[in-house]
């Protein structure tokens, strides 16, 4: 009998291949952005949405944003002044771009010096992160929006946004 | 007759007292009779309201069930994916105890449902409606 050395190396240098970039995958590059921890910005910002991590924004994102709360995506989200400001200087000082945020820098790479992006979901990292993500998928009756993270994140309220 | 009566003025007396007890929920309602000029406040009406669709608010919101769902004591879903605990007072026993709070969701949800503000007659009507679920 003739053995396919040949395919059978190939088959095998593939599979060590996948194995290696499995395990780099699953025990080095884990996407860890530390939840809200503020009771008041839990509340304030966690009611209709999961409290975003600050550290998926620049501070300036968030200084637009909480400037712009009377049309929140199309939604009246206004504060009284003394709780905006309690909540931006919270999301400010824990911003991606506030320094010690591990994962932030790739989160936000290609976003301009002076852009204040508003959707995490159009960062430019976030969309190639997601591009093999089905339409179909993105309409589904438990995801319906981009923003609903923990619908496949099941431990984004946590921080973790491995798969 | 004479048993009924005893019975009635029993239960009467019974909603008065709980009326006096002046908790959170009390004192709000209390301020919107107040503003309303209220001679009282109905479950039926405020659930009318609940279920009712409005045309003067955001479109993809048209009633109060499209995010809190049918069944009060069910959660509710925004549209975002998040589930909303139950509006049913007894399932939640913590809603409806702190009036900023109320006051906020009032202020938002009557604009993107009726697209306009909610009048105190109708806070009152809804809230009775809630804290009886």
């Amino acid at each position: 009998m003739r053995i396919p050395y040949r395919p059978l190396a190939i088959g095998l240098v593939t599979l060590a291949f996948s194995a290696l970039v499995l395990a780099r995958a699953q025990a080095g590059d884990r996407h860890f952005f530390a939840p809200v921890a503020d009771p008041v910005v839990k509340e304030e910002c966690g009611s209709c949405h999961l409290a975003f991590a600050p550290s998926m924004l620049p501070a300036r994102s968030w200084q637009r944003m909480m400037g712009e709360l009377d049309n929140h995506f199309g939604d009246n989200a206004s504060l009284d002044a003394a709780t905006a400001e309690k909540i931006t200087s919270y999301l400010v000082a824990n911003a991606g771009d506030a320094g010690g945020q591990r994962y932030s820098s790739k989160l936000l790479k290609g976003v301009a010096a002076g852009a204040a992006p508003q959707r995490i979901t159009e960062l430019p990292k976030w969309v190639s992160e997601h591009r093999k993500v089905p339409d179909w998928e993105w309409r589904h009756k438990e995801v319906r929006t981009k923003a609903n993270c923990v619908a496949c994140h099941t431990a984004a309220e946590q921080g973790s946004y491995d798969e | 007759m004479k048993n009924m009566l005893v019975v009635t003025s029993g239960i009467v007396a019974m909603i008065l007292s709980t009326a006096t007890l002046a908790g959170p929920r009390e004192d709000l309602l209390a301020q919107y009779a107040a503003a309303a000029k209220a001679t009282g406040f109905s479950a039926a009406r405020g659930q009318a309201l609940h279920t009712q669709s409005f045309s003067g608010g955001k479109p993809d919101t048209p009633s109060c069930t499209t995010c809190h769902g049918k069944d009060t004591r069910g959660a509710g879903r925004a549209l975002t994916g998040k589930t909303i605990e139950p509006v049913a007072a007894s399932v939640t026993p913590t809603r409806y105890t702190d009036p900023a709070k109320v006051e906020k969701w009032f202020k938002r949800n009557c604009a993107e449902v009726l697209g306009r503000e909610c009048t105190p007659q109708e806070k009152g009507d809804w809230l009775t409606f809630v804290i009886g679920q």
